[in-house]
């Protein structure tokens, strides 16, 4: 099954189990930039409802009918497209849980595709999560594959918070097995997708296929141990199981396809370094997008985004510090 | 022209049909200005002595905005609202202890005292915040006029902004949208003529804000927003057009706000004489001189209004200066709602 079939099952089979539940996008009639809404008007009708090219609205108008009792799930297409809405989405999707004292929850998601593919260029390119989960109140998720992006799916349109819910598009080409039910992949649980015990690569998105790959090889080749976390969800960061891992490791590489600078590397590399120093045996290293804006020229951009051959060599790095 | 209180006040047009609205209604109405008007009076009195802490907005010389819109809806409507929204807040039902404690920054505030002044909010009451940015509002009333739609609650959405605000990427959006979709809203702009500094007609374009909404195909209107027998007027058919599923309209609502931007503005950009001027215009004044020559209310009827208003708002600050502030260690609550809808995190 394609990700864009696994996520539109997930709506469909949400809105099946719940009248609230309301989808807002642009050109969601006619099945998304994606295909990501494919067949829902013919099912759900006026549930389903175009909106203009106005992203401001689309969010400002997904809190006002999630505050007086709807579900909605809005589609911001691109990440990039979501900064036009940033005011609705940090002053009021974030706050108004908070600043009116818990009077009103905002159950809301926010679907947009992010990351680099094909020469799409700075402004349809990049990798935004750390600019939300800096804002408190927002949860983050980001799958890495279009079975896990169901079940997050689900799980979202449950919660009772404003959810960013980021597509990588190059987990949007693949195929895969996807259960036909509907299942929940709880927020803010982390997989460990492969077990390890030389390093831990914490990874999510498009980085844990690159994780895994990179494990398989380096694990043919110089027989080195990896253990792969998929992070799934940003906020609320699953630390506990982070730590778990590392503290078995005692090696750790974070890899993301968004900047590195300033980006979560930063904060797990941080958080590690605060509650695991005495046994860690390497200093936690990060990969991540140089800083520099995603370029369009083929052979520019793969000098920008983080590569397979990357990781292979942070994590190599990484193994034999020290030793 | 009448007098009272040593000022002499532009006299309201005659209002022949209101002269059959019952009494009662009609003193109400006075009754919520005035309570507005004394509320305001004591906030800018303590913000001034700074038992007030933070930014405030003054709604004073505009409440025949908030009562004559507020007073034609229904208890299942929504309302938005701005940094400057007491007034919306009043007219629509709020516990007044719970705002001023919410003022003063106690746990028995309406919103726990996480808000203040310009987040003041009651969802029992369709009341969907105040709101710190300008223009904030008009989407989330968007969103609840298609909400209403879907649940076919028959309810509709009031979206209450400031002329400053008409001039947000985010009011085109809104408007273009409800106009799209004929969405139960009604947008109502109180142009106090400044935005924030500036006086609103030198950084609009076009003749007139009302004239805006011919461009989404719904009608805008412009109304003496210090008369509050005319703002219902106005109002009440929006209202009804909009719950007979007719579309949105704007309403722009000519006012005037007797004290700065925010408490403390030194309002270099105004004059005395000019705020004097307009003070003529009051919407108090004007109505109390309308229904004292039409015989609907004696000047005793009036004065027992004002003690009752003052008595409530004494008993408002005796309240909130009572409440605890609230603690420290509950400083995290609130960040994310548990899975029960409208629960809390610790």
């Amino acid at each position: 099954m394609s990700f864009g079939q696994a996520t539109k099952d997930a709506m469909a089979s949400s809105m099946r189990a719940d009248p609230t539940v309301l989808v807002i996008g642009e050109d969601i009639r006619w099945g998304g930039s994606f295909g990501q809404f494919r067949g829902l008007y013919e099912e759900f009708g006026d549930r389903v409802i175009d909106a203009p090219i106005s992203e401001s609205l689309i969010v400002s108008m997904s809190v006002g009918a999630a505050l007086t009792g709807m579900r909605p799930v809005a589609s911001m297409s691109f990440v990039e497209f979501a900064m036009g809405a940033m005011d609705e989405i940090v002053n009021q999707a974030a706050k108004i849980h908070y600043m009116f004292g818990g009077q009103a929850s905002i159950p809301m998601v926010l679907r947009c595709a992010d990351g680099t593919i094909s020469s799409a260029a700075a402004q349809h390119s990049e990798s935004l999560e750390a600019l939300f989960c800096h804002v408190p109140g927002l949860k983050v998720v980001a799958p890495s594959n279009a079975k896990d992006a169901k079940g997050l799916l689900i799980a979202s349109i449950k919660d009772p918070n404003p959810v960013i819910f980021l597509e990588n598009k190059r987990i949007q080409t693949g195929r895969m097995e996807v259960p036909e039910d509907h299942y929940v992949i709880p927020l803010g649980k982390a997989a460990v997708v492969r077990q390890g015990h030389d390093i831990s690569v914490i990874a999510y998105s498009v980085m844990v296929s690159a994780a895994l790959n990179v494990a398989e090889r380096l694990d043919t080749e110089r027989g080195i141990s990896v253990e792969v976390i998929d992070l799934r969800t940003l906020v609320p960061l699953d630390m506990e199981t982070v730590r778990a891992s590392v503290a078995k490791t005692k090696r750790g590489v974070v890899a993301h396809e968004a900047w590195r600078f300033a980006g979560l590397g930063a904060e797990i590399s941080s958080q590690l370094s605060e509650s695991l120093f005495a046994v860690l045996e390497a200093p936690i290293a990060r990969v991540g997008a140089k800083s520099s804006h995603i370029p369009f020229s083929p052979p520019l951009e793969a000098a920008v985004v983080p590569t397979h051959d990357d990781l292979y060599e942070a994590v190599s790095a990484t193994v034999v510090f020290g030793r | 022209m009448s007098e009272s209180e040593g000022r002499t006040y532009v006299p309201l047009p005659a209002h022949e049909s209101a002269l059959h609205t019952p009494k009662g209604e009609l003193l109400q109405r006075l009754f919520e200005m005035v309570r507005i008007r004394v509320f305001e009076e004591q906030v800018l009195a303590d913000y001034r002595a700074r038992r007030i802490p933070g930014f405030t907005h003054m709604y004073l010389g505009q409440e025949a905005c908030a009562v004559g819109v507020i007073s034609c809806l229904q208890p299942s409507d929504y309302i938005t609202s701005t940094h400057r929204g007491h007034g919306h807040c009043i007219a629509r039902g709020l516990d007044m202890r719970a705002m001023m404690a919410e003022l003063y920054g106690r746990s028995t505030g309406t919103c726990k005292g996480r808000g203040g002044s310009m987040h003041i909010a009651d969802f029992r009451l369709g009341m969907l915040g105040a709101n710190g940015i300008v223009a904030g509002g008009l989407g989330l009333a968007v969103g609840a006029a298609l909400s209403a739609r879907q649940r076919k609650s028959g309810a509709v959405a009031v979206s209450f902004f400031g002329d400053g605000g008409m001039n947000k990427g985010s009011c085109h959006e809104a408007m273009n949208f409800a106009g799209v979709a004929r969405l139960p809203v009604i947008f109502v702009c109180e142009n106090n003529r400044y935005a924030q500094y500036t006086a609103a007609d030198r950084l609009s374009a076009g003749p007139s804000l009302a004239g805006r909404a011919g461009a989404y195909g719904f009608p805008g209107t412009t109304v003496d927003g210090n008369d509050v027998l005319a703002v219902g007027e106005a109002a009440g058919s929006a209202i009804e057009r909009a719950r007979h599923d007719e579309g949105p309209s704007l309403l722009v609502l000519d006012t005037y706000r007797h004290e700065g931007h925010s408490v403390g503005d030194a309002e270099a950009y105004r004059t005395r004489e000019e705020v004097e001027t307009y003070k003529s215009s009051d919407p108090i004044g004007r109505f109390i001189d309308w229904l004292v020559s039409a015989r609907i209310a004696t000047e005793s009827d009036i004065e027992i209004l004002w003690l009752e208003a003052q008595g409530e708002v004494a008993d408002a600050v005796h309240f909130a200066e009572a409440s605890p502030f609230p603690e420290p260690s509950d400083a995290l609550d609130f960040v994310f709602a548990s899975m029960e809808r409208g629960g809390d995190v610790a």
